[in-house]
Formats: structure tokens, C-alpha cells, sequence
């Protein structure tokens, strides 16, 4: 499994390397996060109790309102933020965040990208060529 | 992407830095999405509470108010949803000054810009409908769901920073709901069993969204029986938008793209179809009560309440007492009308507050909880249920009649 690559559809940010903390769940900043602790805090999602913070976070959907958008840049400015975001689908909301932030975020694969990292897996995210990819270190 | 003349102009810094730094990010989030223009837009709506922002966007926001007066302001109409804070409710929430501090400095940041601070996220009832076909940029989920499926507006979500860019170009990248053919059905939803409470159509928005599962489907009603009303649709869209991340509904016979379902469905494309009924929305609501026989507090808010949501809630705490925390959250718009007519003083006669021109979930519900000692939360929104357990709350979803008996019995869910 290891050096498998998996291409997504979009990408924006810079290239990275980090542990993969992945689930079938979706993603909101607003809804999911307890922002000041650090950890994922909605009782429903998989991950809740879990930190975020370093991690290449590896989910299903963008979810939720707007508030992702300030909340990336307001997260990486206290350094209490994901490495990346990796996602079979984003809204705009993500991106718009993304953008502001200069985050590292892909999305769109050919497969369901939550079942093809593991959990925990050191992972190379590159979004800057025109195939953005992660790869299994 | 494919500039015009006046674009380019944008691009190089001709109509200042913040209008250079806004269509730069467009471009970037136009890119993303496979945009290949802009479209001119009417209107833009800002979600900035300080809660998001956090005191390094409110810097962000400061120092593009201080650039001088013509490379600065808005260049269409531009307006704000909730903020986090009622000043005038502030200390009965148990806000912190540092918090009210924040808003401030936003408020005059926002106001240095030329944006109307209407606070609101119910614009589309009370400041000014969209029209049919008319591109927007607007910035609350349930904002752009509303407009776009009710008024048959076009508007993707535009988060703060972008709707802002919005503001300072004029313009937004088309993509998703800009074009005509993102705004096609893609899947049909039959149901069984017309919502009579907003609770309902909350519970059915939530269930709808659940099935849809992200921004890129639209999903298409049939078996709606009857014209719902506008508090109706925005607590459906609300919730379909909160559960789904969906930015576009239609219903049959009933929404401006849908006189018929054929209208909205490609042809020769089947669809995927589901059936909910009166059994599924009453397991949906049922989930958010159960091990719930009390609550520390009963919140209406997620959307703001029109004059007439109020009207219900005075009709109902008439000759009663709430005892425990009721709260009513309405639009700096509808709370001179709630006063002028009466609604404010019945309500609060009864024990409940009214909160304007901010949103619950907006107003550091966190640390709202920690200092008042509330975490058993009942409402009437689905919307609200959906985003405040990550805040640390237990909700329960009511009606709005049984939200007021438990508050007038003292926090206990009566069955």
C-alpha cells in the first residue's frame, strides 16, 4: 500500500507531509470542533473527542454552514489547525476558507478516499502540480 | 478563468488593494471550482459574527478599513448577518466584555467598508427579496437556499470573506447555482405526509438533507399537499442546508422552477427516489428527546423569527409564566414592529427575553453555557439542534407549544 497514490480532481495550498486522521464523516468547522481545545467535540461524528491538530484529516463531505470560511484562518492563527483537508467533496465554503487561509486542501478522487488511507497512515499530500495527489508514505 | 477589461483592471490594483486582494481570491476559488467568468451580482450578505472571525480576522477586517476611503468601500449593496451579541442583552447572557469588545471593532471595521450592518438572516423577509433569475452573493446557508429556491434567485454560499470580495468587485465567479444546468434535480423525494409545525418541517429539511448529502445535490419534492408559508419553507431550507450542505430545493407545483416536476428533471434521466412519512419525521425528532425528561433553557432562534413567529410565541405565554430561560431571537428589522405592536411587552411579561440582531449558535454558545450553567437545550428549530450539540448542549426538538409548556413548568418535558 505504501507509495500509492491517489489523484483528486482540485487542489490549492502547499505541499505537505503528516499523519492521516481519517473517518467516514463529514466536515464543519462550526458544528464539528471544539476550536479552542483543539479536538473534534459534535458527539455524533466518529472522531469526537479526538485532536485535530497536525493532522491530515481525511473525510467524506464538506457539511454545514459558512463559518468555515473565517474559521481556517482564525484556527491557523493560533496554530490550532489540521495540516490538510482531504475530501471526496468540498462546498465553496471550504475552498473560500481554504483560500483565505492559504490552507492545503484536495478534493474530488475516482474512489471513496476515506476507505483508502488508513487511519494514522503518514501520508504526502500535493496539491500543487496539475494532478493533485496523496500519497501513503 | 476569462477576465474582462474591467477585471483586469480589478486584478492590477486600478480600483485599489482591497478590490485587488478580492478578486485575486475569487480568482483562486473560481479556479477551484472550474468557474470560467464572473457574473455581475446585486447584492452581497456577510456571515462575520467575532465568534468566526476571532480576533485574528477582526485585525484582517482592520486593516482593510484602514486603507483610505476610495480604495475601500463596497460597490453594491452589502449587508451582515447575526452578530454575536445583543449589546443590549449582553449581561443577561453572561457575555464577556472581551467578547462585546470584538464585535465592536468589527461593527466599525464592517462600517469603514460601507457595509449596512442589518444583522440579519432573514433578509429575504424583511430587507429585500431577491427576484427570479437575479444573481446574488449572499452568505448564511439559510439565506441562499431560501433565495435561490423560493425566490428562484442565484446564489452559491458565499462565506464571509467571499461575500465580502463580492461586495468590493461586484461580481462572483459563475459557478454551481449560477448555472442553469446545476439547478436540475438530482434526486426525488416523495413524501407521504405534509409537516403542520415548523418543527416538522425542520425534521423533514434535516431528513431530506441527510438523504442528499452534499452541496452539489438538489433535491426535488413531490407530495407536498398544500402552499407552505414562508416560516415554513425557511425552517425546512434551514435545515436542509444545516444536515446536507444542499443550496437548492425544489417542489413540485409549488416553487417558481418546479410548476411541474418534469421542469426540473433531465430527460431521459432516472432519478434516484426516496419516501419519507409522518413515522420518519416523528423517529427524527424523537432521537433528539430521548433520555430527556428536562431542559436548563428553551432557545427559538435558527432563523431569526419574523413578526409572526412572534405573534405565536406571545399568543401562547399569555396569562403564563416561564421559569426558566426563554429566549426569542428576531431580527433588528422585525424587533421595532414586536415592540410597536406590543409582542415584546407579552413576552417578556411572561418571563421570556427577546434578542435582536444576533443568533444563538452565533453568540459564543460555548462559553454562554459554561457561565449561565445551561446544557440541556429544547427548540423548535432542527437547524439549531444540528449545530449546538458540537458547543456542548443536549438538545431536545419541540414544538413551539411544547417548548412553552416545559418552560412554564419549570424546565420538565411535558409528554
Amino acid at each position: 500500500m505504501s507509495g500509492e497514490i491517489f489523484h483528486a480532481a482540485a487542489g490549492m495550498g502547499r505541499k505537505l507531509r503528516g499523519r492521516a486522521l481519517v473517518a467516514r464523516d463529514g466536515f464543519s468547522a462550526r458544528y464539528d470542533l471544539d476550536r479552542v481545545r483543539g479536538i473534534f467535540s459534535r458527539p455524533e461524528h466518529s472522531l469526537a473527542g479526538e485532536s485535530y491538530v497536525g493532522r491530515v484529516l481525511v473525510l467524506d463531505a464538506a457539511k454545514g454552514g459558512v463559518a468555515t470560511a473565517w474559521m481556517l484562518h482564525e484556527m491557523k492563527a493560533r496554530s490550532v489547525v489540521p495540516a490538510a483537508l482531504v475530501l471526496n467533496a468540498v462546498n465553496p465554503i471550504m475552498v473560500q476558507g481554504a483560500a483565505l487561509a492559504d490552507f492545503t486542501m484536495i478534493s474530488g478522487f475516482d474512489l471513496d478516499i476515506t476507505q483508502a488511507i488508513p487511519n494514522g497512515a503518514l501520508v504526502e499530500v500535493d496539491p500543487t502540480g496539475e494532478r493533485p495527489f496523496i500519497r501513503i508514505v | 478563468m476569462k477576465l474582462t477589461d474591467e477585471e483586469e483592471a480589478l486584478r492590477n490594483g486600478e480600483f485599489g488593494p482591497a478590490a485587488q486582494w478580492a478578486i485575486e481570491h475569487q480568482i483562486k476559488v473560481g479556479a477551484y471550482l472550474g468557474a470560467g467568468d464572473f457574473v455581475p451580482v446585486t447584492q452581497a450578505h456577510i456571515m462575520a459574527d467575532t465568534e468566526s472571525l476571532g480576533l485574528a480576522g477582526v485585525e484582517w477586517l482592520e486593516r482593510m478599513a484602514g486603507l483610505p476611503a476610495q480604495h475601500r468601500l463596497v460597490r453594491i449593496p452589502t449587508i451582515t448577518d447575526p452578530r454575536g451579541t445583543d449589546f443590549a442583552a449582553a449581561h443577561r447572557l453572561k457575555q464577556q466584555p472581551w467578547m462585546l469588545d470584538l464585535e465592536r471593532r468589527a461593527i466599525a471595521a464592517f462600517e469603514a467598508l460601507g457595509v449596512l450592518m442589518t444583522d440579519t438572516c432573514i433578509n429575504y423577509q424583511t430587507i429585500m427579496p431577491p427576484v427570479h433569475g437575479e444573481h446574488v452573493a449572499y452568505g448564511d446557508t439559510g439565506v441562499v437556499i431560501y433565495s435561490n429556491s423560493v425566490c428562484g434567485a442565484r446564489s452559491n454560499f458565499e462565506g464571509g470573506p467571499s461575500a465580502l470580495s463580492a461586495g468590493l468587485t461586484g461580481r462572483t465567479p459563475r459557478y454551481g447555482y449560477h448555472l442553469e444546468e446545476q439547478r436540475r434535480a438530482t434526486l426525488i423525494v416523495d413524501v407521504g405526509w405534509t409537516p403542520r409545525e415548523l418543527n416538522d418541517w425542520g425534521a423533514l429539511g434535516a431528513i431530506v438533507g441527510r438523504l442528499a448529502g452534499d452541496y452539489w445535490q438538489v433535491p426535488a419534492l413531490v407530495g407536498i399537499d398544500r402552499v407552505p408559508g414562508s416560516d415554513e419553507l425557511k425552517h425546512f431550507g434551514a435545515a436542509l442546508a444545516s444536515y446536507g450542505s444542499v443550496a437548492l430545493f425544489h417542489i413540485a407545483g409549488i416553487t417558481p422552477e418546479a410548476k411541474r416536476l418534469d421542469d426540473v428533471v433531465p430527460a431521459g434521466a432516472p432519478l434516484p427516489t426516496h419516501n419519507i412519512g409522518e413515522a420518519d419525521i416523528r423517529a427524527f425528532q424523537a432521537s433528539y428527546a430521548k433520555a430527556i425528561d428536562r431542559v436548563d433553557l428553551v432557545v427559538f432562534s435558527a432563523p431569526q423569527l419574523s413578526l409572526l413567529e412572534l405573534q405565536q410565541l406571545a399568543g401562547l405565554l399569555d396569562g403564563r409564566r416561564a421559569t426558566i430561560p426563554l429566549l426569542a431571537v428576531t431580527s433588528p428589522q422585525v424587533k421595532p414592529d414586536a415592540d410597536r405592536l406590543g409582542l415584546t411587552g407579552r413576552i417578556e411579561a411572561a418571563g421570556g427575553t427577546i434578542l435582536s440582531g444576533m443568533c444563538f449558535y452565533q453568540s459564543y454558545a460555548r462559553e454562554m453555557a459554561e457561565a449561565n450553567g445551561w446544557k440541556l437545550l429544547a427548540t423548535n428549530s432542527a437547524k439549531l439542534v444540528n449545530i449546538i450539540g458540537g458547543y456542548g448542549y443536549t438538545p431536545a426538538l419541540m414544538s413551539m407549544e411544547a417548548c412553552v409548556d416545559a418552560a412554564c413548568a419549570g424546565g420538565k418535558i411535558v409528554p
